[in-house]
């Protein structure tokens, strides 16, 4: 008996996949599965880069944007009327308590953006906070959204905005049918269901959803680019990342999220798994509070720059899986400055601006260290401790501060700090996303402006180019701000975080992406 | 009675109001956390706390807490946006499945390897049995899982490395506890897959419980077993057997019990380290990532839950020991 229970527990010990089951060991529990209301990159890889597609999308892999559900676009001469043509006999998803009667039209379209501009449009959820709609400032941007024929939509602009499309490509922009939300509001069920039982258009049809356990999606049928080979996809929900690498490496699952750096040589050695990397859309900076002293003196926030040995940190901090950063935007992005100098490290030039600044003897400050691990910075205490280390070089004295993370969003963004470390993942490949949101004089009331850093004139520069659609006259604009940024230092860039994935080799097609989300159109199963 | 019902009123209320006002009196809030990295205006930040319900006076927020707790009604959850009690439900099935598992296997071997030490008190064995349970007691158990997971799921390929049940499987929720469901479901192979994720998860969050009952029953089996009635029964010339579990053992019996309850106070509350090494979805995790993001919905009901649970657990214990040994009666 003893040796009969003993066969059953302990045969077939690792999991049997059947070939058409894919399963993806994600970092933790999506928030929500409607597009418009997520932000954080868990829940838009359950929603809408699964269950839904966009009008323009990135292309995979890419930060290019392609046609989603829009067959062709117009772009007006004065940049404020964008004309889609969309695709026909696009279906959407059906669940048990709803079947579509129509295909994918404007209305759906008119429904998604303006559910999301105008708090009073029938089909807008009360009391949602559209946070990704509102922080690209499309409220402000957007004038109306129309129909002019069932597969034509029109959008007119306030003021012309280059990175527009880019913004259309994004996961809060994900079209929703107009169909469904009526039915949910006359049955009674409320639009509160699109927050748990999602249809879209997209590659898979949202099946059941465990809280910290599960989430399981099916293959849709009528996929208007084809049904996908996989016939289930599975999320299951691993907190803990030396968990899901033993996880991968047991076969429970075939992909990861968020490998740590310091397992990767491991991982790569192992015959049955891949490591994929690509360059992230990123960066990660130590912000001196500008508004203080002694930061608002330039000489000091060079001194300092001089004595970080930012080669030290990318190969103890990132182990090598980063770049050395230099600008604000990642060499990735377009408009990147080249021609920027490396970061220089020399401590007879930094004691030499010290003393020229009148701090022969340094003095006392304090860096607030990042209280969670992030793509762009796995551990801000530890580098905190370097960085410590190299000041005391030049005589500065650095207490290490830290609070919990809303703690911490909360006093930064107030400029309570000194000194502050701080990183940035793009939302849509657009240089505005990055310099606009980081170093804009704006962003300093926003509160994301950490170094609370305005220069009239690298201000002006982004305003100018962000009117314009013109790649190359942007460029040169966004150019000329770096080197602004470059001369008045006021963040000391750290690196730009390379992105990993860790695969089964049975994976096929599955390609690692750029903004770090995880997308499965497309995949199979050896 | 009245007085009774008195004490219970009064300790809701302090619940409630120590569960309300904890996770508030920290700085930063849930728009804080909403906005991340990214800036907000002042008027955007109190659109969003208007949003949330966090503009209202703060005793009128508690005024809304309580009553609607009376009505078992805890609110939404702020990141999920689902009734806090609808994720309670699915949460808590999953934390009493391991911790009585847990429990279970801890008592029983503790008590029997306790009694054994103190049998053979000052031998090897009770050297052994005692140091390994002090290092027991003292293991971190975030280490401990690893090293389970290490060599029992992913070298020797025994159990599987983590989560509650196999995710190939669909079992319809009807208790929420896995056994039970799989047997109602009629599901034998889920009911086996069940049994073999609880395996390693079960044995991690057991060390510690085994190693407090292993110390508690040879500490108070050596203290009775020197008391004067235990010498007059030996002299009697009862069998050792007798003595042992008619007489120590009734005496002990006390004493286990509470260790016991302190362990499943623990175990229903605390299972943070081992729930988030196995995924396993169950409270403790749910209440720590409520805390980060400033969910107060789900920690206020988190600790109010948290409190009670000491309370009955503590309160069941004593009855309990008063039952088995009514002398108490007066000292409790």
């Amino acid at each position: 008996m003893r040796r009969l229970l003993f066969l059953v527990l302990f045969s077939a010990s690792s999991v049997s996949f059947s070939a058409q089951n894919l399963i993806y060991c994600s970092e933790g529990s999506p928030s929500s599965f409607n597009p418009q209301l997520v932000s954080d990159g868990v829940s838009m890889n359950a929603s809408s880069q699964t269950v839904f597609n966009r009008l323009v999308e990135f292309k995979k892999g890419t930060t290019e944007i392609e046609p989603g559900l829009a067959e062709s676009w117009t772009v007006s001469k004065d940049q404020l009327t964008y004309t889609f043509k969309l695709k026909k006999n696009v279906q959407f998803h059906s669940n048990s308590f709803f079947k579509p009667s129509r295909a994918l039209n404007a209305e759906d379209v008119v429904y998604t953006f303006m559910s999301q501009l105008n708090p009073k449009h029938p089909l807008s959820i009360p009391q949602a906070n559209y946070e990704y709609f509102k922080a690209m400032e499309l409220d402000q941007i957007i004038e109306n959204v129309s129909k002019a024929d069932e597969q034509t939509v029109v959008f007119k602009l306030k003021r012309p905005e280059a990175p527009f499309l880019a913004n259309l490509a994004m996961d809060f922009a994900s079209i929703l049918s107009a169909e469904y939300a009526e039915f949910l509001i006359k049955s009674g069920k409320g639009l509160k269901t699109l927050e748990t039982q999602p249809i879209g258009t997209g590659p898979f049809v949202f099946k059941s959803y465990q809280k910290d356990s599960t989430v399981k999606f099916t293959a849709f049928e009528n996929y208007f680019k084809g049904r996908q080979k996989i016939d289930q996809l599975i999320f299951s929900i691993v907190a803990d990342s030396t968990v899901r690498t033993q996880k991968l490496k047991s076969g429970e699952c075939h992909v990861m999220s968020e490998p740590q750096p310091q397992d990767l040589e491991n991982l790569k050695a192992n015959p049955k798994l891949k490591v994929l990397s690509i360059e992230g859309l990123n960066v990660s900076y130590i912000a001196f509070n500008t508004e203080k002293k002694p930061f608002n003196n330039k000489k000091v926030r060079e001194a300092l720059s001089l004595a970080m040995n930012q080669k030290n940190y990318i190969d103890v901090i990132y182990k090598s899986q980063a770049q050395a950063a230099k600008n604000p935007i990642p060499p990735s992005m377009w408009s990147y400055a080249t021609a920027t100098a490396a970061v220089e490290y020399n401590l007879e030039k930094a004691k030499k601006l010290m003393a020229e600044a009148g701090f022969k003897n340094g003095f006392e400050t304090e860096l607030w260290t990042l209280p969670v691990s992030r793509a762009y910075l796995p551990n801000g205490k530890k580098l905190g401790e370097l960085v410590q280390a190299d000041l005391e070089k030049i005589g500065v004295k650095v207490k290490l501060v830290t609070f919990d993370w809303p703690t911490y969003l909360e006093k930064s963004k107030k400029g309570d700090h000194q000194m502050v470390q701080f990183g940035w993942i793009g939302d849509n490949g657009d240089p505005d996303n990055f310099m606009n949101v980081l170093l804009g004089c704006s962003a300093i009331k926003a509160g994301s402006n950490y170094a609370r850093w305005c220069d009239q004139k690298f201000d002006q520069l982004l305003q100018k180019a962000k009117s314009m659609t013109d790649q190359k006259k942007r460029s040169q604009f966004y150019l000329e701000a770096q080197n602004i940024f470059n001369q008045e230092k006021p963040w000391f860039p750290i690196a730009y975080a390379k992105q990993n994935k860790v695969i089964s080799t049975l994976v096929q097609g599955y390609k690692i992406d750029p903004f770090g989300h995880d997308n499965f159109e497309g995949v199979s199963l050896k | 009675m009245i007085a009774k019902i008195f004490k219970i009123l009064l300790s809701f209320l302090f619940i409630t109001l120590v569960s309300f006002s904890i996770i508030r009196l920290i700085p930063g809030d849930p728009a804080q956390n909403i906005i991340g990295e990214r800036g907000a205006s002042e008027e955007r930040l109190i659109e969003i706390r208007k949003n949330l319900g966090l503009d209202q006076p703060l005793l009128m927020q508690y005024g809304h807490f309580v009553l609607n707790a009376l009505k078992g009604d805890f609110g939404d959850s702020i990141s999920s946006k689902q009734p806090v009690i609808q994720e309670f439900k699915v949460l808590f099935p999953a934390t009493f499945e391991l911790a009585a598992t847990a429990l279970i296997w801890s008592s029983l071997l503790g008590i029997g390897l306790g009694i054994f030490a103190a049998i053979r008190r000052n031998t090897f064995i009770d050297y052994l049995i005692v140091s390994v349970s002090t290092v027991g007691f003292a293991m971190p158990v975030f280490w401990w899982g690893l090293v389970c997971i290490f060599v029992f799921a992913v070298q020797f390929m025994l159990f599987p490395v983590s989560g509650r049940i196999d995710v190939i499987f669909d079992i319809p929720y009807a208790t929420g506890f896995y056994f039970i469901d799989a047997v109602l479901a009629g599901d034998g192979a889920a009911f086996l897959s069940a049994c073999r994720h609880i395996v390693l998860p079960a044995f991690v969050l057991g060390t510690i419980p085994l190693a407090l009952v292993t110390r508690v029953t040879r500490s108070a089996f050596i203290d009775i077993s020197k008391e004067d009635f235990i010498r007059t029964a030996r002299a009697k010339g009862l069998s050792s057997s007798r003595i042992i579990f008619k007489h120590i053992f009734k005496n002990a019996l006390p004493q286990i019990l509470t260790a016991l309850g302190l362990s499943l106070g623990h175990l229903l509350t605390g299972a943070i380290m081992t729930e988030t090494l196995f995924s396993w979805p169950g409270l403790g995790r749910w209440i720590v990532t409520s805390i980060l993001a400033r969910d107060y919905p789900v920690v206020q009901a988190g600790l109010f839950y948290s409190m009670v649970i000491v309370f009955a657990v503590n309160f069941t214990t004593d009855e309990f020991v008063k039952w088995v040994n009514p002398r108490l009666k007066e000292s409790l």
